[in-house]
């Protein structure tokens, strides 16, 4: 912008330089910062590799010491003792067991309160419960772990006196209901996002509301639906506290609720609650249980996605 | 014309069937809360007091208290903010603004979806390998605050995003259109629209990470301390002292998991009252967090 057309001046020649120098260091500025975020932004990434590695790091010592073979058909979980046994499946059906007592409970009950509160409930009783359940999930697990030990497993055992201090079917129903909200709200979501045109169709086919809601509303919300009971499955198999205060921690080959059992939870927990030297085989061990655990939610994880895939509805 | 009024008739019945059912269930979730909640009340309440805040764990269940166990608490939380808050809005803002749509994006996004499916005992387990050991953090507080802090990103990324997600385009075209940058941009626009919703996924996350028990155990963190860490203010300069981040410590969730697991009554009454304080706090946080969500959702008229 000078003066005579054509014809600039010293001064403009340093202004225009100055501002080209702006804007260059706002160029800088800008890529700098969006460089920042990025970083930000790659620290899930590396969280999840650092998980892998640790895992297999250890695990890889503890397969060189005890043959994978050993590890998955050995019927006895003893690494802490002289006469070492290291069979997964011992831990595992501890897992098993507990994981389908609070699938029993939280999937029919979860289902039916999302189809209730989407479909049935009037709106202020939607807007009451919604909130409630969150915070149902937000209560600590080691507070449902007390509950379970010192109130649903003396109340089981009135009815059934025999059942033990600890056992899985307390801590499996606590944990159930723990699960409830978490099954519900991701339902509920799914049910809710299913366009009204559907129901209305259904509804001038003379249909009632329960059967819109079973025949229209839940298979084509099936995907999300499904979604939510493999969160319920991850949820209810990487539980730690609830099994490891209720449950007991005595490692047993078992599918019977009503005996006390370890899941791999619980015994990372009881390992990590003693002193065992960085580097022992004990040591090593809790790092091959927490890779089973980690494959295990993996596959349900795998297993979700392909579900979801296959059943989705495009609106 | 008869039978189709008794079809009508058995078709609504199911329905008025399923409502009660449906309430059935919803009763269930409520009075379980209930049971817990009073059960805990019924056998705590008599602990809590002034000397219970004030005194640290003991041999004895009557003398024993939550000192070290709040003071833990709020050290870690505090970490676990200080690392998890601007890591993970930043981690939003990149996703929501500036990410391309390429593999790299996939890549992340997929990660941050697993990662919050992941139990917490496995980041447990990352933090004893990594930074316990490799690192050398050893058992202390910053240990705890930093795999918190991993376990929590997912939430404040997912509620950033979402309240970013929020915001009309017309708001940035805006922005630019008076020739902002994108970062003035989302300096002067984005984060503070967005800042309710942040602030509610920051307080749920924390909710959640001030009730965690398993990965701070699977570090080792000591069940008895009978101590505070350092003071972060001093009386000679410089004045402020990191040295608690190094401190050995105990949280509230692992106090009550230590008088839960002793067999005398006493000390179940003392795992009964953390408990109750516990789940005040958790249920404070996560109200506070609804409440802020409900205004927001009121408020907001683009």
């Amino acid at each position: 912008m000078s003066a005579v057309p054509g014809q600039s001046t010293l001064m403009d020649v340093t202004m225009q330089g100055q501002r080209l120098a702006r804007r260059r260091a706002r160029v800088i500025r800008e890529r700098l910062i969006e460089l920042v975020l990025f970083l930000a932004a790659l620290v899930s990434v590396f969280t999840t590799v650092g998980i892998v590695y640790v895992l297999v790091k250890e695990s890889v010592v503890f397969f060189g010491e005890v043959p994978i073979v050993k590890f998955l058909t050995d019927t006895q979980w003893t690494p802490l003792f002289d006469d070492a046994h290291f069979g997964i499946m011992v831990l595992l059906s501890g897992t098993l067991t507990s994981s389908a007592v609070a699938l029993v409970i939280a999937i029919p009950l979860g289902t039916i309160i999302a189809i209730y509160l989407s479909e049935f409930a009037p709106f202020r009783l939607r807007e009451v419960a919604k909130p409630f359940l969150e915070m149902l999930g937000g209560v600590p697990t080691i507070v449902y772990g007390y509950f379970a030990l010192l109130f649903v497993t003396p109340l089981l055992q009135r009815i059934y006196p025999e059942l033990p201090g600890f056992n899985l079917l307390a801590a499996g129903i606590v944990m159930g209901i723990m699960i409830i909200p978490y099954v519900s709200s991701i339902s509920e979501d799914a049910m809710r996002a299913v366009p009204m045109a559907l129901r209305e169709g259904s509804y001038a086919m003379g249909a009632t509301r329960f059967q819109t809601a079973t025949r229209v509303v839940v298979p084509a919300a099936f995907s999300g639906i499904a979604s939510a009971y493999i969160l319920g499955i991850s949820r209810a198999v990487g539980e730690t506290m609830i099994l490891a205060v209720a449950a007991g921690m005595q490692p047993n080959l078992t599918f019977n609720p009503l005996e006390p059992a370890a899941t791999i939870t619980a015994y990372i927990v009881q390992v990590a609650l003693g002193d065992l030297p960085h580097g022992s085989i004990g040591y090593q061990t809790i790092f091959a249980a927490g890779l089973t655990l980690m494959l295990f939610t993996l596959v349900c994880n795998i297993g979700g996605h392909m579900l979801r895939k296959s059943f989705r509805e495009a609106y | 014309m008869k039978p189709t009024k008794d079809l009508i008739k058995r078709r609504k019945r199911w329905d008025a069937i399923f409502a009660v059912c449906g309430l059935f269930a919803l009763m269930i979730g409520v009075l379980t809360f209930a049971a817990l909640f009073v059960d805990m009340a019924l056998d705590g309440f008599g602990r809590v007091s002034w000397d219970f805040f004030t005194t640290f764990p003991s041999r004895r269940a009557g003398e024993a208290g939550i000192l070290s166990a709040w003071v833990g608490s709020t050290l870690v939380m505090l970490t676990t903010a200080f690392f998890a808050v601007p890591l993970g809005v930043a981690a939003g803002v990149y996703l929501e603004e500036y990410a391309a749509k390429n593999w790299i994006t996939d890549v992340i996004e997929i990660n941050i979806t697993n990662l919050a499916g992941v139990p917490s005992i496995v980041y447990g387990l990352l933090a004893l390998g990594l930074f316990v050991y490799q690192f050398g953090l050893g058992q202390s507080i910053l240990a705890a605050g930093l795999t918190l802090a991993l376990l929590i990103l997912p939430v404040v990324i997912v509620a950033t995003r979402e309240a970013i997600r929020s915001i009309p385009q017309v708001i940035r075209e805006g922005s630019y259109a008076v020739g902002a940058t994108q970062w003035q941009t989302v300096r002067y626009h984005i984060l503070p629209y967005s800042l309710a919703g942040i602030l509610t996924g920051v307080i749920i996350g924390m909710a959640r990470a001030i009730g965690e028990t398993a990965p701070i155990i699977t570090i080792g963190a000591l069940t008895f301390i009978a101590f505070l860490p350092p003071a972060p203010l001093q009386a000679e300069p410089p004045f402020v002292s990191f040295e608690w981040l190094f401190s050995p410590f105990t949280v509230m969730p692992i106090q009550m998991f230590n008088w839960t697991s002793r067999p005398e009554a006493a000390f179940q009454s003392n795992a009964a009252a953390a408990g109750f304080v516990l789940v005040i706090m958790t249920l404070a946080m996560n109200g506070l967090a609804i409440w802020l969500r409900y205004r927001l959702r009121r408020n907001i008229k683009w």
